[in-house]
């Protein structure tokens, strides 16, 4: 008789209890290949952990968001938020897709020029713009949105001196039903701050208010929320018309589509309860149509969407280090990868698939990574097969704000390849070297030595 | 070491606990080494047998069996406290 293939043996208790109406969890399906490129040989070729994005579920989901709001809407343009994925190859992707820039940082600013955006096509959103960054953004004609009195009253000024009208906008922020409310950025709706900041504006007729922006909070999943804003948008943009006869050109409602992650805590799954991104479209198109504008002074609608768009595009890939059994009796697994490159999973309950096959059986599980510190972990409880030191797994919908806010902490940050539509992958970041690291670091002359004993 | 007499074993990958009313699904390696047990066979004819059926070195088994031992000690299901 043949051998048959080794399993470790595991034993889990039944709770009958416990099982939801949905029935009990497929999580532990194994995903063997991203795109048609096998798991296996991608950590073979790149290393290991790897972050991998789908080029060809970037461009359907961008394609569908657009597609979702142009038969809605007649005058739409979305804008890439940098600070979702910023790296050059990902932007350009959503560039080609007819996707403008939105940056929050000079830096995120320069990334966008460098990537070949036009300057009118950055719109500049964030509380801290420096003078000088304010006059590169008035050169460039791009759309400055302004955030507080005191950026308004610096801008004001730049803009006296160097003679121009720059093409502005505020962000406004308002209370839409929802907790908390963001109050922190712009100018609030409901005091009268946002009134007021536009009448500053136009009084003074300094600049060039061409728009209005909001961005009413993040992973939002009541749509009626952005139905809510859409209409006190539009009021304020029909005051401007009525009040100075003064034609706001767009409504910038920000982003905030909740992308399919679980938020921790959430009993059931984020693929079960996210709204799909027809519902945000119907309401916010809904209360723009309905608002009242002239057909002719109708305002283009600007969305600055980023997680919805990109979070199913991104995988992290990564391998088993080891097992233990905790002093409680629990299972943990030890992986390569961290919460320094997955800082999502502090609030999300991501996805983690087995790379191989296993049997049916699963256990609970604790899933730790790396680092030599206690906040180190991926997943408080996973019920996954028995996976073994060396076994890969996949973890899911990581495209949105992993690489942009991974910290180079105890370890170095991994590899980053795109796979393109013909399922080839390119790397589209390098893994980082000690050299990298060290770039920036200087040794003064008397430290260069030490002798121990 | 022995599962407890009055555990329940069932061939389709399920122990029952009639003292507590606990059920549990083992895997089918799980349960060989289960049945062996029940056999009362020593630990090494356990890993014997186990190693003559399925493709294992000695070391991941062990570490196996320790582990999975231990899980069974803690569910209360061995007779050797
Ligand atoms: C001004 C602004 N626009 C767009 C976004 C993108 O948000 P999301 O990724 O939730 O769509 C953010 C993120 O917080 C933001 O602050």
């Amino acid at each position: 008789m043949a051998k048959k293939i080794y399993e470790r043996p595991i034993i889990r208790p039944l709770n009958t209890g416990m099982m939801n109406k949905f029935g009990t969890r497929t999580e532990y399906l194994p995903v063997t290949h991203i795109d048609g490129v096998s798991v296996k040989s991608l950590i073979k070729q790149y290393g290991s952990p790897l972050f991998v994005f789908s080029e060809r579920q970037m461009r359907e989901n961008i394609r569908f968001a657009k597609r979702t709001f142009e038969t809605r809407y007649p005058k739409v343009q979305f804008a890439w938020s940098y600070k979702t994925n910023y790296l050059n190859a990902i932007c350009n992707v959503y560039h080609q897709e007819g996707s403008w820039a939105e940056v929050v940082s000079r830096f995120e600013y320069d990334k966008a020029i460098n990537n070949g955006v036009p300057g009118d096509k950055i719109i500049f959103n964030g509380p801290d713009k420096t003078d000088e960054d304010l006059r590169v953004a008035i050169k460039n004609n791009s759309p400055i949105h302004i955030d507080h009195l005191d950026e308004l009253y610096r801008l004001t000024d730049i803009a006296t001196e160097m003679k121009v009208k720059p093409r502005v906008a505020i962000r406004v922020n308002m209370d839409t039903g929802i907790y908390p409310m963001w109050d922190r950025f712009g100018f609030n709706y409901e005091t009268g701050q946002a009134w007021d900041a536009i009448n500053k504006i136009l009084a003074s007729g300094k600049l060039d208010l061409v728009g209005l922006h909001t961005h009413i909070g993040t992973y939002m999943l009541t749509p009626s929320a952005y139905g809510v804003a859409a209409a006190k948008m539009a009021d304020l943009a029909l005051g401007i018309k009525n009040k100075y006869d003064t034609v706001i050109q767009y409504i910038d409602m920000g982003g905030g589509f909740a992308s399919q992650n679980t938020l921790k805590g959430s009993f059931l799954k984020g693929s079960d309860i996210v709204p799909p991104i027809s519902e945000y479209a119907e309401v916010i198109c809904t209360a723009l149509l309905n608002a009242g504008f002239k057909n002719t002074e109708l305002p283009t609608l600007y969305l600055e969407t980023g997680r919805a768009l990109i979070d199913n595009a991104g995988f992290l890939l990564g391998s088993v280090i080891a097992n233990k059994r905790l002093s409680d009796g629990r299972k943990a697994t030890i992986l390569d990868f961290g919460v320094n490159i997955l800082f999502t999973s502090f609030w999300y309950d991501h996805k983690i698939s087995p790379a191989q096959e296993f049997g049916m059986h699963t256990e609970d599980t604790v899933l730790y990574g790396p680092l030599c510190m206690n906040i180190d972990v991926i997943r408080e409880n996973i019920s996954l097969p028995p996976l073994n030191a060396g076994d890969q797994v996949v973890v899911h919908h990581t495209g949105a704000y992993t690489v942009t806010q991974s910290m180079q902490f105890i370890a170095l940050r991994p590899a980053v390849v795109m796979i393109d539509l013909m399922g080839k992958p390119h790397v589209i970041k390098k893994k980082e070297s000690l050299k990298d690291l060290e770039k920036n670091e200087e040794m003064p002359e008397f430290l260069k030595q030490f002798k121990l004993v | 070491m022995r599962i407890k007499k009055n555990i329940a074993v069932s061939d389709t990958g399920f122990l029952f606990n009639p003292s507590t009313g606990d059920s549990y699904s083992v895997n089918p390696i799980g349960m060989d080494i289960v049945q062996l047990m029940k056999l009362n066979k020593e630990n090494d004819e356990i890993k014997k047998a186990i190693m003559n059926d399925y493709f294992c070195d000695d070391a991941t088994f062990e570490k196996d069996f320790y582990d999975f031992t231990m899980v069974l000690r803690n569910y209360k299901l061995l007779d050797d406290e």
